[in-house]
């Protein structure tokens, strides 16, 4: 009880046209289904709610609400204020490849108009989704003209531009893990107190960089990314690395004969003459990957210095509350 | 066993030539397993009209061949030698989605010239695209195959070619776990492997080890233990992880605005070692190491704490590693 209470609950609304690919995105990133399981999926019923306890004190209570026409003319009357009241975020979620893209821009503006009039200082992350089906010299004409179009519907029904993201996602690559991460930034209740705390690890450790990782879904929480490192031409590395580590904890469960949401490694590590890695349990819920120059020494100081730091944080992840959650409404 | 490829070139380049009918899957068999190309984008492949020959540089340099399904290659115009004189492996692909029959006549007839002419050539049978098969009909389909060959050869009077059956898919491992055991078959050096993962093993108290060519993700030589397909995924996957990783912090500091180092290819150093525990007693853990720029030994490892023994390991590893370059002398070090 005393918990719960502590707990912060955030709505989160997962909408788009039947098709568009919610259920899809949502198995791949919450309940471990790799992209070419999604065929399996049927067309969702009503709404399908979830609670994903992320981060110890953030529960992430996600509605994916059955895109077929039928239910959303429930979700815009009956059901209006029901489904439209304290959302914290609306994801909406248009199929590029959709045949029908002025019914989906319709749609689309009935349920924000909707979603202003219950919970108007919501955020809205637009994701324009199945890139994969476009061709790639194509790509950013296309989805560039697509976020214009729908930043103007938004501006209509009285979004101010910076309440809306836009992002272009497809689930055969980690695209998804980008979009997703950036939702999860926005909701984590505590995240500049957890980087004040990596970064003084981070100085503690000489670490090159340290990324925060939720266990179950692989998402990004923060990342601290020091010296040398900040030239590191990979830019998408941090969700090239949930994609990876993602596909690893379901190798491993088709070795082990369980589910993947059972197996979670105690350390990865990476030793190399350019740098060592690695990756072990920081909190009850998440992974701290770190990297570091090339020396065996401070490796195993900073295996160590982890270790220590457990406690600290998992304080952190539990009681941290009010002023910091305040700034963030 | 190692049986030295026959015909002129004899143990320079074992070559692996792929026939079958057109569309049957040669170009995307080469494509997904020597090139890294995703299973999905074979679907806009061109047919194969002319032979096509690829060399690879890895652990040792081998080439791979596609002959159009459509060509007559014992009309007397063809040259017949150079194509067939210095083969190591002929991989024949049969399509188990589509009618077959006509395929395994001329398999048939190609194996019976074959096992004259160029008796050295291992001939293996690849029932291929078997994702889309049921368990029960994809298991009929391969019994039936099989059948048709070998009453048609034992026919004929040939009553134990060399060839082996294989089912395979792009869309999984079984493609590259049967390019390996064919590609094993070429290598002379195969037991000598065998019997350094056999001591490695029982030294190191490991339940399974495999020397993998790493860009390829062909296992080159395994202990001797059973292999199951489920251990060979496993490892497998994990290279994945290493390679993507040392490609994400392996860029070149020395340089403003870093790039990734060239001459290395996607492929580390050579001097990597990674090691995976998990969190649940009774799982495996993974041990891999980098034995030079292209192969790399990778361990299943029982139950028993990693650190305990971690000098045992270096130890017989640092052994392992000098055995495999005194095998394999050049090394691109
Ligand atoms: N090419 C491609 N197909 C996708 C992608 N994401 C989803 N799909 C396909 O889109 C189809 C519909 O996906 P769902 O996730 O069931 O759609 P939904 O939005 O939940 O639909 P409703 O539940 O009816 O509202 C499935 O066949 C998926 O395989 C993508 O990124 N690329
Ligand atoms: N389902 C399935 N399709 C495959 C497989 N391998 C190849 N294909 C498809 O078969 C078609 C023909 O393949 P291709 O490599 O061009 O045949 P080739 O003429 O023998 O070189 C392509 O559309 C491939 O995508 C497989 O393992 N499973
Ligand atoms: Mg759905």
């Amino acid at each position: 009880m005393e918990r719960s209470k502590r707990q912060k609950q955030r709505k989160v609304l997962l909408m788009g046209r039947s098709g568009a690919g919610k259920s899809s995105m949502r198995s791949i990133i919450f309940s471990n289904y790799v992209a070419k399981d999604v065929r399996r999926l049927g067309a969702t019923v009503d709404v399908e709610h979830s609670n994903i306890r992320f981060m110890g004190n953030l529960m992430l209570n996600l509605w994916d609400c059955g895109g077929q026409d039928s239910f959303v003319e429930s979700y815009l009357s009956n059901q209006r204020s029901h489904v439209f009241t304290s959302v914290a975020v609306m994801i909406f979620v248009f199929d590029i490849s959709s045949r029908e893209a002025a019914a989906d821009m319709l749609s689309f503006a009935s349920t924000i108009r909707a979603l202003y009039e219950f919970s108007p200082s919501s955020k809205i992350f637009v994701l324009i989704h199945k890139m994969d089906l476009v061709p790639a010299d194509q790509k950013a004409r296309v989805f560039q003209q697509k976020a214009i179009d729908v930043r103007t519907t938004c501006e209509d029904e009285g979004f101010q531009s910076q309440q809306v993201d836009f992002w272009a996602t497809s689930i055969w690559d980690q695209s998804l893990y980008k979009a997703w991460t950036q939702v999860i930034y926005f909701l984590v209740p505590n995240a500049s107190a957890i980087e004040d705390m990596l970064r003084r690890l981070a100085n503690l450790l000489d670490a090159r960089e340290l990324i925060l990782y939720e266990r179950t879904t692989c998402l990004v929480v923060t990342h601290i990314t020091r010296d040398a490192e900040q030239r590191n031409p990979y830019n998408d590395r941090f969700e090239r690395i949930s994609s990876i580590l993602k596909t690893h904890k379901h190798s491993m469960a088709k070795h082990t004969g369980t589910m993947a949401s059972e197996v979670s490694f105690a350390e990865l590590q990476i030793k190399t003459g350019d740098f060592m890695f690695f990756i072990t349990r920081l909190t009850e819920n998440t992974n701290l990957a770190v990297v570091m120059p090339s020396d065996e020494a401070s490796f195993n100081a900073a295996r160590v210095n982890v270790q220590l730091a457990r406690r600290e944080f998992s304080h952190l992840d539990i009681v941290e509350k009010k002023g910091k959650d305040a700034q963030r409404q | 066993t190692g049986r030295l490829p026959n015909g002129r070139h004899a143990g320079s380049k074992p070559r692996l030539m792929l026939m079958g009918q057109k569309r049957s899957g040669k170009s995307s068999i080469s494509s997904v397993v020597f090139h890294k190309m995703p299973p999905s984008e074979t679907l806009y492949l061109e047919t194969t009209t002319a032979i096509q020959s690829r060399s690879l540089h890895s652990f040792m340099d081998f080439q791979v061949a596609e002959l159009p399904g459509h060509l007559d290659y014992f009309n007397p115009e063809f040259d017949q030698a150079s194509i067939f004189g210095d083969i190591g492996a002929l991989i024949w692909v049969i399509d188990a989605q589509d009618e077959y029959l006509d395929a395994i006549n001329q398999l048939n007839s190609t194996i019976i010239y074959l096992s004259t002419t160029y008796p050295a050539i291992n001939i293996e049978i690849f029932v291929h695209k078997v994702d889309g098969l049921s368990e029960d009909y994809k298991n009929d389909t391969f019994r039936d195959i099989i059948q048709r060959v070998q009453d048609e050869l034992s026919d004929a009077g040939y009553e134990n070619p060399p060839v082996s059956f294989y089912q395979t898919s792009i869309y999984n491992h079984t493609i590259f776990e049967a390019i390996s055991k064919v590609i094993q078959k070429l290598i002379p050096q195969l037991p000598a492997l065998e019997s350094l993962l056999n001591s490695l093993c029982s030294s190191c108290r490991i339940e399974k080890a495999f020397l993998f060519d790493i860009p390829s993700k062909i296992y080159v030589a395994t202990d001797t233990s059973p292999t199951d397909t489920s251990s060979y995924e496993v490892c497998s996957d994990y290279i994945d992880v290493i390679v993507d990783l040392e490609e994400i912090y392996g860029w070149d500091r020395s340089v403003e605005n870093g790039y990734p180092m060239e001459e290395r290819d996607e492929t580390g150093n050579g001097d990597s070692e990674s090691l995976v525990t998990m969190e649940k007693k009774g799982h495996n853990y993974l041990y891999l190491k980098e034995i030079n720029r292209y192969l790399a030994l990778i361990c299943l490892m029982g139950e028993d704490s990693p650190a305990e023994k971690k000098v045992l390991i270096d130890y017989n590893v640092g052994v392992f590693q000098e055995a495999i370059e005194k095998i394999f002398p050049r090394n691109d070090r």
